[in-house]
């Protein structure tokens, strides 16, 4: 290679980048660090936000037991989401796998579609299903006799985590599916004709092969969970609070902005910190899958 | 490989009709004849598609997010297509660190972006504005636009462009004849890709619009919080039709699960 090719090689990726580049500085990074500089703000009813450095939002945050308990009720809603969605949706996944290619590729259709569907009617979906005491799914839980008195759904707990483990499902059932898809079929054949019954060839073949691909699904999952707006927003009415819609009333409607953003970047801070401590344990757990 | 037993076939419809429950009531109770939320149980009605005609402030919304999709989709391509063909073709140092970067807000909460997008345009004096709107999305859609585009300058042949070069072509014309043709499929994906998700997106959103700027799941939104009718359900059911035709095209045009399973992440 020529000198002059040799330069143009070096300066040639940062030139295609820096238009991208300079626009996620400018409009991402230093966004983000001023709503971290906001959170250190003080803010008065009267005299609005004050641009000092002070401590006084984040000692609120932590010595008020509300804060606790509101950032403990985003995450139990956000574990509890994940629960349901890997028991649910890695058996799924596994089969859809074993249909025979039209139907496969119709059913998967019909399941990651609905992540494309706007979140708002989704969630609408499982307000009019819920609707109160007497809505579809308690009359339907009723008749089969599975419940005697029906279960609050609305502007509880458990209507948040059903509605978001539905609108969460199809990023776990595509995390499992592309694991199985790595998964070689003859394995499965091999162990049964070593007289392996079904039970102990989704225990020690299946599971451990797929156990990656819960894991990452999960993480998934359990982020956008934790941080999810629309379905808590609309399921959990004006009430019950987690950690977005919380931060998204103090930004619009109590005005109190620093105190919105040290909610924002404890969220940010927590999640981080969750998906990359076990994202490395996941990469070290099964270095051998990811090869 | 075995076929699946009855009971996982009874598991699977059951996990299927819980799935498509929530979009088929809505849809279903967009069609009620009556004044109030109910099952279409006495025929169908149009009434309430009818009624959508006398709330300006759906309409209006509507065209708003349409136009935020079409633009944000495009401008982020205009950026993308770039940055892919770099990260697709040259090893140089912090191409990683790059292709991290420009993933990132996939990674970062909506609201963490929303209040971010918020305090950084009211600080410069662009706050509720459309222009603010575009940015904002433009940031959000980027990943996907990349990711789309990143894989179909991954696979493609080289040996063509080597061809049109031997043969005196380059720079623009290059890229304009030869490059671009190439790419395609996976640009106009990513674009249907990226409209998708700045038409559904609402957390982000719901910080930047103002009256005048909202975009319709930010009106839908609005709305809900106040008294659910039937109304709202028949604009989600046109919202679901709009999103179920591009979805459509996307499988007919490209594959879904190609484009929901994100092939062509750097390094993978």
């Amino acid at each position: 290679m020529s000198m002059a090719a040799e330069e143009r090689s070096t300066r040639a990726p940062w030139a295609l980048t820096a238009p991208a580049l300079m626009l996620f500085v400018g409009v991402l990074l230093i966004p983000l660090a001023m709503t971290v500089m906001l959170s250190f703000h003080d803010w008065g009813q009267y005299k609005g936000i004050e641009p000092v450095f002070i401590l006084k939002n984040w000692r609120e945050i932590a010595t008020d037991p509300y804060y606790a308990e509101m950032f403990w009720r985003t995450f139990r809603i956000a574990i509890l989401t994940t629960l349901l969605t890997a028991l649910l949706g890695a058996p799924e996944a596994y089969i859809l796998n074993r249909m025979s290619g039209r139907w496969k590729s119709f059913f998967l259709l019909v399941i990651l579609g609905p992540l494309l569907i706007s979140v708002v009617a989704r969630t609408l979906g499982w307000a009019l299903l819920f609707g109160g005491n007497n809505g579809l799914v308690n009359k339907l839980l009723m008749s089969l006799g599975a419940i005697r008195s029906p279960i609050p759904f609305m502007f509880t707990e458990t209507g948040m985590v059903v509605a978001l483990a539905h609108v969460m499902m199809p990023f776990m059932v595509l995390s499992v599916w592309a694991a199985l898809q790595r998964l070689d079929p003859q394995i499965e054949n091999a162990a049964m004709s070593l007289g392996a019954g079904p039970v102990t060839i989704v225990r020690r073949i299946i599971m451990p092969q797929i156990m990656p691909g819960v894991l990452s699904g999960a993480i998934i999952v359990f982020s956008l969970s934790a941080s999810a707006f629309a379905t808590p927003a609309i399921i959990g009415g004006r009430r019950l609070k987690v950690a977005a819609t919380l931060a998204y009333d103090e930004f619009l409607n109590t005005l109190n902005w620093p105190l919105g953003a040290a909610v924002a970047t404890l969220l940010l801070v927590a999640l981080v910190l969750i998906v990359v401590g076990s994202n490395a344990l996941i990469e070290r757990r099964y270095a051998e899958v990811f090869r | 490989m075995r076929r699946n037993g009855p009971l996982a076939l009874i598991f699977h419809t059951i996990f299927v009709i819980v799935m498509v429950a929530p979009i088929l009531v809505v849809c279903l109770v967009a069609f009620t004849p009556e004044g109030f939320l109910s099952l279409p149980t006495n025929g169908f009605s149009l009434r309430w598609f009818r009624a959508i005609a006398q709330y300006p402030e759906f309409i209006h919304a509507f065209w708003v997010s349409l136009g935020l999709g079409a633009l944000s989709s495009f401008v982020a391509l205009l950026f993308a297509v770039p940055a892919a063909l770099a990260i697709a073709r040259y090893r140089f140092r912090g191409r990683d660190a790059l292709a991290a970067l420009f993933l990132s807000p996939l990674m970062i909460p909506h609201v963490v972006l929303g209040i971010a997008f918020l305090r950084f345009f009211t600080s410069v004096g662009f706050g509720g504005s459309f222009a603010a709107l575009i940015i904002a999305h433009v940031i959000i859609v980027f990943p996907f636009a990349l990711r789309l585009t990143l894989a179909a300058a991954t696979g493609m042949d080289r040996t063509v462009e080597m061809a049109a070069v031997s043969l005196g072509a380059g720079g623009w014309t290059l890229f304009r004849r030869v490059t671009l043709p190439l790419i395609l499929p996976g640009v106009i994906s990513g674009w249907a890709l990226a409209f998708i998700q700045s038409f559904d997106d609402l957390t982000m959103t719901v910080f930047l619009a103002a009256p005048g700027t909202e975009t319709l799941p930010v009106r839908m939104f609005l709305y809900i919080q106040d008294n659910i009718d039937p109304l709202v359900t028949s604009v989600s059911a046109c919202v679901i039709a709009v999103t179920m035709t591009a979805l459509i095209l996307l499988d007919r045009f490209y594959g879904l699960d190609r484009v929901l399973a994100g092939k062509g992440d750097p390094g993978r």
